[in-house]
This record gives C-alpha cells, structure tokens and sequence, in this order.
C-alpha cells in the first residue's frame, strides 16, 4: 500500500520530537478526522529555516508526511519555505495512496501555521502566505 | 507470526481441507446429476447440512448455503422485507450492525422501508425495552446481531427473540462471530433467520449459509436453477460446503475446551494491557463478549500506526481507525457506544484462537508497551495532556 520511502519514514521519523524556544510553531488537523500535525521550526536572524521538528497523530501517511517535510524544510528560507507544498511532500514520498492524499494536505497546513506563528511573533510579512483557517484543533 | 486476527478470518483446519480435498479431483461431479458421481457429491453436501443445523440446534432442511456471510445477510432481510412488504414496512435493527446488514438496511430504505437504527451502551449492549419502546404496527422485521464483530459484545438475543416471536415479528439475528464459537439453539432463543459464515471457524473462505426456520416463506435472492430446494441457485460449491461442514462438526466438538483456552488467554492478555499501560480502556463488555476477542483503545494513538508497528514485530491485528476502513470516519460501533473519535481512531481489536499461547500474550504486551510509548512521544495529543498537568 505504501511506497518504500513513506515506510522508511514511518520506520525512522526524521526531526520528530518536541523544540524549545521554537520561532514558529503550527498545528493543522483534528482528532476527528484521526490525524493532527505540528511543526516546529527554529529560524535564524537571516530568515532562514536552521532545524524542523514535528509532533503527529495519524497514520503511517501522516508521520511519514511529517517527517518528510521538516526535511525539506530545513535550510530553507521562510520564503522558500512556501515551495514546500503538499505536492512536494508527496513526490518526495514517491506518492501516497489517494485516501492518504489528505496527510499531505495536512503537512503544507501546518508549515504553514507555524510560519503564520513566525511572522506573527516578528512582524514578518511572507508573500503569499494566508492566514490559516484555524491554527489548533 | 503471532496471529491475533480471528475475527476477520481463521487459518482453515487441517481435517478441514483433509475432508475437502476429494471433492476436487475425485468426486467432481455436478450434484444434481443422475450417476452416481453426482449423487455422492449431493450426499455429502447433505451431510454437511446435517453438521451445520445440529450445532444450532436447526432442522436439515433449515438450512441454505449461500456464498458468505454477506449474502445470507442481504437475502434474509430484503426477501423477508419483501415477503412482509404488504403487511408492514417498518424494521428494527442496531447501529453496532455489520455493514452487510446495516448497507442492505440502507438499500431498504431507498425501496420503500422504515429503518429505526437502535442505540447501544456504552459496552454495545442493545437495550431490549428500548427495542420494545421502537415496535410499531407496522414492524416488520428485527435483525440484532448475535455477537458484534469489533467490540465482541454479546447481545441479548433470547429476550430479543421472544420479544419479537410474542408480537408476530421476523427476527434475523447475524451470528457470523457468533456460530461455533458460543452455544446457540435456535429453538429456545426463537430466532427465525441466522447468518453464518464458514470461514470464521476455521473453514474455508467463500461459503456461508441462512438458516430459515421451517414454515417461513422467503423468496430466493438467486434465480436460477433448482439448487437449494428453489431458494438458492446455482452449482453447489460443493468443495467449501463440505469444508463448512467439517470446521461446523469440529467447531461443536471443541467449543467448551476452546472457549474455555481462548476466555483465560483474552482475561490474561486483558489484564496485563490494563496493568502496564496507562490510558487505556476496554471496549464492549467484559463478560459478555466472545471468547477470543480483546478490544482495547490507547488514547493519544492512532490505530493505523500502531498496526503497521505490529506487523513489524510480526503481529496481526486490526483496528477501528478511519485509516483502516478507507473512509475518515473511524468505527461506527466504536462511536454509537460512546467513544470520542480519539479513542475511536486508537482502538486494537486483538482476536485470539485457541492456538495463541501466553508467552504470545506476553510478547504483544512488550510490544504494546514499546510501541504505544513511542507513538506517544511522537503525538501532539499527548504532549497537550502532559502539559495541561492531567497526566500527572
């Protein structure tokens, strides 16, 4: 059903775990659908995303989701980071199944949040970045 | 492999396609033909009929093999609803059913039907004053299920069944959890139609069977041939009734001792799950459930995670997650008792057998242990809790 790459995900999450003193953090998802999502990101002075770490609940689909994106994520600016939509999670996984589809969506929701959570905290306007709908379940 | 997924299927005996075997190669001949290849085969298909009604307490010619479960499922309801269709329109079933009851319930209803879905507790336990409360003159049929498919909960199907035989109201009960595993006559619990499947007894995949009780007059769901006495067409997959025929004879034969193995083996396993790991609940009842069946939700989990980390260890199992039934909704039995879907979305149905053994049950609580922690580290859910100070 999964493609090697998600397992290897599952099987060995990158970045998960918890971060102190985050520059933005963003929550997507809610229990009722069975998968929440949080992103944390550590951004140095220059805007640029130093480490990204995730929380999930969900499927195999949605902590692979994760993990994959706190990698591409990392070293990118927060401008850039806006490139790592739900499409790229899911090429870099070599696909998910289509009732899955749905956990990338989560994954580019919470980047999202948590850079909404960053340009909040200092005044930073991203282009193009929305304010999410609701940033905790 | 430690297989703990009884419920959805069973390893087929040995004996069982020992016994079928012959009926491949050998005595392959169409039942209803005149030589005498043909005719052995429509003995043994009798004798397989003859096994099945004595475990059930059923007369021979009560009973008619369909090709599962499901089938005699949607036959029993819509050819009882179709037959009664001038007297009443209104049936009575569960929200805990089966989706091959509770989809035809639907089909039903787009033909005409009322359907009232009954409530359960918060244990799958189906009230049988509210059953009462829900009769109207027109009802027509009840179908309550013998033993529920997730939860393992017991229903009480001999006040149901006297309710109903007391008003003049069809009762179907679908017992595919149910038959081979607990005691069930059929008489003394006044059931009218009952679905089994043989695969769930250590038989073969693709045959089952309804038990219509004699005088009963349900139109065939097949047409065709004459097979079934009228009611059911098309050649008899002789092949599987026998083996349903000789997993139904040894099911019988065996019921008190594996009863008896699997219940210490569930209560063991239960036990230690509730004992070494915190935030968990059992679902269904404790006593009255089947057997095999251990139910259990880990709150801040999600049980799809949790089943492919099993299978990584060589478990199988199930669960009542979103993720495992392709849609985003997670069990409805696990929701119409109650449950919030977290702990809906965190549910492992653990089906044991009489083969699984405790050093088993030990090894899925190391594993449980290791693995619940780990997706715990992992979820927001429970970071949220510890924060908010409840778990200390």
């Amino acid at each position: 059903m999964y493609s090697e790459k998600v397992m290897d995900h599952f099987q060995n999450p990158r970045n998960m775990g918890e971060m102190e003193n985050a520059s933005g953090i963003g929550t997507a998802g809610n229990a009722k659908c069975g998968d929440i999502m949080r992103i944390y990101l550590d951004i140095d002075h220059s805007g640029r995303i130093r480490e990204a770490k995730f929380k999930t609940f969900g499927c195999g689909a949605a902590v692979a989701a994760s993990s994959m994106a706190t990698e591409l994520l990392k070293g990118k600016t927060v401008q850039e980071a806006l490139e790592v939509t739900n499409k790229a999670v899911m090429e870099a996984l070599d696909g998910l199944p289509p009732v899955k589809v749905h956990c990338s969506l989560l994954a580019e929701e919470a980047i999202h949040a948590a850079l909404w959570d960053y340009g909040e905290r200092n005044g930073i306007v991203i282009r193009g970045l929305e304010k999410p709908l609701k940033d905790m379940p | 492999m430690i297989y703990l997924d009884n419920a959805a299927t069973t390893k087929t005996a040995p004996e069982v396609v020992e016994a079928m075997l012959p009926f491949f190669g050998e005595i392959y001949g169409n039942p209803s033909a005149i030589y005498s290849m043909g005719s052995a085969g429509k003995k043994a298909v009798n004798t397989a009929r003859r096994s099945i009604a004595s475990v059930i307490g059923a007369k021979q010619e009560e009973i008619y093999f369909t090709a599962g479960g499901t089938e005699a499922d949607n036959w029993a309801l819509k050819a009882a609803a179709e037959a009664c269709r001038k007297k009443g329109r209104h049936i009575i079933t569960t929200k805990i059913e089966h989706h091959a009851v509770l989809h035809t319930c639907r089909y039903l209803e787009e033909n005409g039907f009322a359907v009232t879905y009954l409530d359960v507790d918060g244990e799958g336990l189906v009230d049988p004053e509210m059953l009462k409360a829900a009769i109207r003159p027109d009802t027509v049929l009840i179908s309550v299920m013998f033993a529920n498919n997730e939860i393992g909960t017991l229903e009480p199907v001999g006040e149901i069944g006297a309710i109903a035989r007391e008003r003049g109201i069809l009762f179907h009960t679908d017992a595919v959890q149910a038959f081979g595993q607990v005691p069930i006559d059929v008489e003394a619990l006044k059931i009218d139609m009952l679905s089994a499947s043989a695969h769930k007894l250590n038989g073969p995949k693709g045959v089952g069977m309804l038990y219509v009780r004699s005088g009963l007059k349900l139109g065939p769901f097949v047409h065709g041939g004459a097979q079934e006495r009228n009611r059911r067409a098309g050649t008899e997959n002789v092949p599987a009734i026998v083996g349903f025929g000789a997993a139904a004879a040894r099911a019988a034969a065996r019921m008190e001792e594996k009863g008896r193995k699997e219940r210490e083996l569930r209560d063991y396993l239960i036990r230690k799950i509730e004992e070494q790991i915190p935030y968990c609940r059992l679902n269904g009842h404790r006593e009255k459930r089947l057997p095999g069946n251990a139910n259990i939700s880990f709150r801040f989990i999600e049980g799809e995670s949790l089943l492919i980390m099993l299978d990584m260890r060589g478990i199988c199992a199930s669960s009542g997650s979103a993720c495992t039934s392709g849609s985003l909704d997670p069990s409805h039995v696990l929701l119409a008792m109650g449950l919030e879907h977290e702990e809906a979305h965190g549910s492992l149905r653990m089906t044991l057998s009489e083969e699984n053994t405790r050093e088993e049950m030990d090894e899925v609580v190391e594993a449980l242990k290791a693995i619940v922690t780990r997706l715990r580290e992992m979820s927001p859910l429970y970071e949220d809790f510890v924060k908010s100070g409840k778990g200390a």
